[in-house]
């Protein structure tokens, strides 16, 4: 290999200086127009840098500097959250970008790999959500523990919906997570247990002793908010979760994947067991959904069946589709956009969904890939093979 | 002896069409045997049939002695028999080396250790995979693996058969199906083709292989023995001589083709 030349990491650095000044810069901007400007800069950059071919040179940079650029881009999630620290609106924006980024990475398994289709993922995040909310407050177990409970809960529940989902196909698939859906929010509104239409209350997160729900304190001048804190724990979440479905799609297990959804048929030729990776894959999308819905449920401290909405399982598949289908990369710019600008664009009120859907139809015209369009599988990206 | 393939009495029905009528055929370990037949006549319903694709109405299948009737087709490939498919079934976004990566799949660990936390197992597994991938690619074209790593859509039609083949050889399979692997090609290239599998044969001389074939002289070159099918039904089965001779088949093969 050799040692690569110190400047081919350049695209790589300034790529990832781009993403955190951008993100900075929409969560920060405060009148309606800073908003649109950023939001619309940072897609036509994406748009534009695609169709330049700056994203090739990206690509490559960050292939032959992996360590480097991973390295570099959790100290850039930390600088992020360290110049927000004293931004609470912003923090929990920030926070609820990247559990939609989370819940998105299974979507991606799900839908983007195998082909699953899945339009309850905001109800499993539900799942995730309330089966949280209940063994915190009913047990005495430690919350990471719950959290990942939660998890496997949802996948659990999820495999319900697998002998339909196995034995139909397309338009009857994607009707039967609609029901799923549906019938999620409908129990949640009749059960009393579960608080009903008006929901649960959810305690601040403690690990190993630590409470996260305390304004940290270093003076009497300096007061960090609390969701700092909370912010930190996400990105280790998110970028181990990252880091998991990138090898997945690097993989034999990609490799599976992407032979469900092409062919399903032609590869059941070869000994390929379609039924088997279709379970694994929405088993493990769904656990995916479950720990975001989880974190959810302790960041907002609240939660009810309108958080879990028909309405927000369609954002989320926006957003694995605006970011470029089976790219887990190409979720964080989606999640901003459409997380993000209907909170900042709150003055047009009634018009911003109107706004926020013209912009993603375009997008999709412009590139029907995406912002970030998946790539072709390198199982060991930048060893030459 | 029992043969290495034994097909008896197979059956299969479309509706009111009968695709196949109580149809016999054997084939030995190493054996190549030509099927010929007119459009229509059943050629691709028995492949589909003996790899689980197509259900029997009535009949068996039984392979290296045991009876694979019906198996699912995942389960008629652990037994060890390939196929290609006569419209090519690729999954022409991905490289070749992952379409032959799927021909693979059963020899493939896919575990979780191997994938997603050690991988240098997996590092391991692709260079030697690239290897023997190269290798076999370089039996039917001095150019494909060169290739490996775009996708299959960039390639020719004619490449791209080769590669349907290949993928099917990949795990060295006990049988090989081909169904009418030439199509498209100029005699030249048939005849390359044709070239390169028997040099793949000699090499791996216990393969048994059945290729259907429209052109009765390419069949001639290849293979020691020819059956016939038309309507569903074996109408002769010897060699490329006698099948020639036989008058039920100039009547059903030969004749369409002076039509033609
Ligand atoms: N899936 C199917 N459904 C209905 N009919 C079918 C199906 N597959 C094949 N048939 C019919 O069965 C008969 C045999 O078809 P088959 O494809 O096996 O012929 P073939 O010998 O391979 O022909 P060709 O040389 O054109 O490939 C034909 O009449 C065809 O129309
Ligand atoms: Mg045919």
């Amino acid at each position: 290999m050799g040692t690569p030349d110190r400047a081919t990491i350049l695209p790589a650095l300034a790529a990832i200086l781009a993403g955190a000044g951008a993100t900075l810069a929409l969560l920060l901007a405060e009148t309606q127009w800073h908003v649109a400007v950023v939001a619309l800069a940072g897609v036509a950059a994406l748009l534009i840098g695609g169709r330049a071919g700056f994203g090739d040179a990206i690509h490559r940079s960050v292939a032959s500097h992996q360590r480097v650029t991973s390295a570099t881009a959790w100290l850039a999630g930390a600088v992020v959250v360290f110049l927000l620290r004293e931004h609470n609106f912003e923090l929990l924006m920030l926070c609820t970008v990247m559990l939609y980024v989370l819940a998105g990475l299974g979507l991606t398994v799900q839908f983007g790999f195998a082909g699953v289709v899945n339009f309850a993922a905001a109800a499993f995040m539900g799942v995730g959500a309330y089966t949280a909310a209940v063994l915190m407050t009913s047990t005495g177990l430690p919350h990471l523990v719950v959290v990942l409970a939660a998890g496997v809960v949802t996948a659990l529940i999820g495999s319900v919906l697998l002998l339909p989902l196995l034995r139909t196909r397309g338009h009857y698939a994607a009707l039967i997570t609609i029901a799923f859906g549906i019938l999620f929010r409908t129990f949640l509104e009749v059960n009393d247990t579960l608080g009903g239409p008006q929901g649960l209350k959810v305690p601040g997160l403690q690990i190993f002793g630590y409470a996260f729900n305390e304004a940290i304190e270093f003076d009497d001048e300096t007061e960090w908010s609390f969701y700092t804190a909370y912010a930190g724990v996400f990105i280790v979440v998110l970028g181990l979760a990252y880091t998991l479905v990138r090898r997945v799609e690097r993989s034999w297990m990609g490799l599976a994947l992407d032979a469900v959804r092409l062919d399903e048929t032609a590869a059941s030729a070869f000994g390929l067991n379609g039924a088997a990776w279709k379970i694994a894959a929405f088993s493990f999308g769904n656990f995916l959904a479950g720990i975001a819905g989880a974190l959810y449920a302790i960041l907002t401290a609240f939660i009810a069946p309108a958080s879990f909405t028909f309405g927000d399982s369609l954002l989320l598949l926006s957003i694995v589709i605006l970011g470029g289908l089976g790219n887990p990369l190409g979720l964080l710019p989606a999640a901003l956009v459409v997380v993000v600008l209907p909170e900042k664009l709150q003055v047009i009120q009634e018009y911003r969904f109107l706004l926020f859907a013209a912009l993603v139809i375009l997008i999709l015209l412009l590139r029907p890939g995406g912002l970030m369009p998946r790539r072709a599988r390198e199982y060991f990206p930048g060893r030459s093979s | 002896m029992t043969h290495l393939l034994e097909v008896s009495g197979l059956s299969v029905r479309f509706g009111g069409v009968r695709a196949l009528d109580g149809l016999d055929l054997h084939l030995d370990e190493g054996e190549t045997l030509g099927l010929i037949g007119p459009n229509g006549s059943g050629k691709t319903t028995s492949f589909n049939t003996i790899t689980g694709f197509v259900l029997p109405a009535g009949g068996t299948v039984r392979f290296a002695g045991e009876d694979i009737t019906a198996q699912p087709p995942r389960h008629v490939a652990r037994r060890g028999i390939a196929r290609t498919f006569q419209r090519l079934r690729l999954l022409t976004e991905l490289s070749v080396f992952d379409n032959l990566m799927v021909g693979q799949h059963l020899t493939l660990d896919h575990g979780i250790w191997a994938n997603l936390l050690g991988r240098s197992r997996l590092r391991g597994a692709i260079a030697r995979q690239t290897d023997e991938m190269r290798t076999l690619l370089r039996h039917f074209s001095p150019t494909l693996p060169d290739r490996l790593h775009e996708p299959v859509s960039a390639l020719t039609m004619i490449d791209r058969r080769r590669v349907e083949v290949c993928r099917a050889l990949a795990r060295s399979p006990r049988l090989l199906l081909l169904d009418e692997p030439s199509a498209g090609m100029t005699p030249d290239e048939t005849a390359e083709l044709m070239r390169d599998l028997q040099n793949v044969k000699a090499a791996r001389p216990s393969l048994a292989v059945i290729l259907i074939e429209h052109d009765m002289a390419v069949i001639e070159r290849v293979s020691a023995r020819c059956v016939v099918l038309d309507y569903g039904r074996k109408i002769a089965d010897g060699s490329y001589a006698e099948v020639t001779r036989d008058p039920a088949v100039r009547r059903a093969y030969l004749g369409e083709e002076a039509d033609a």
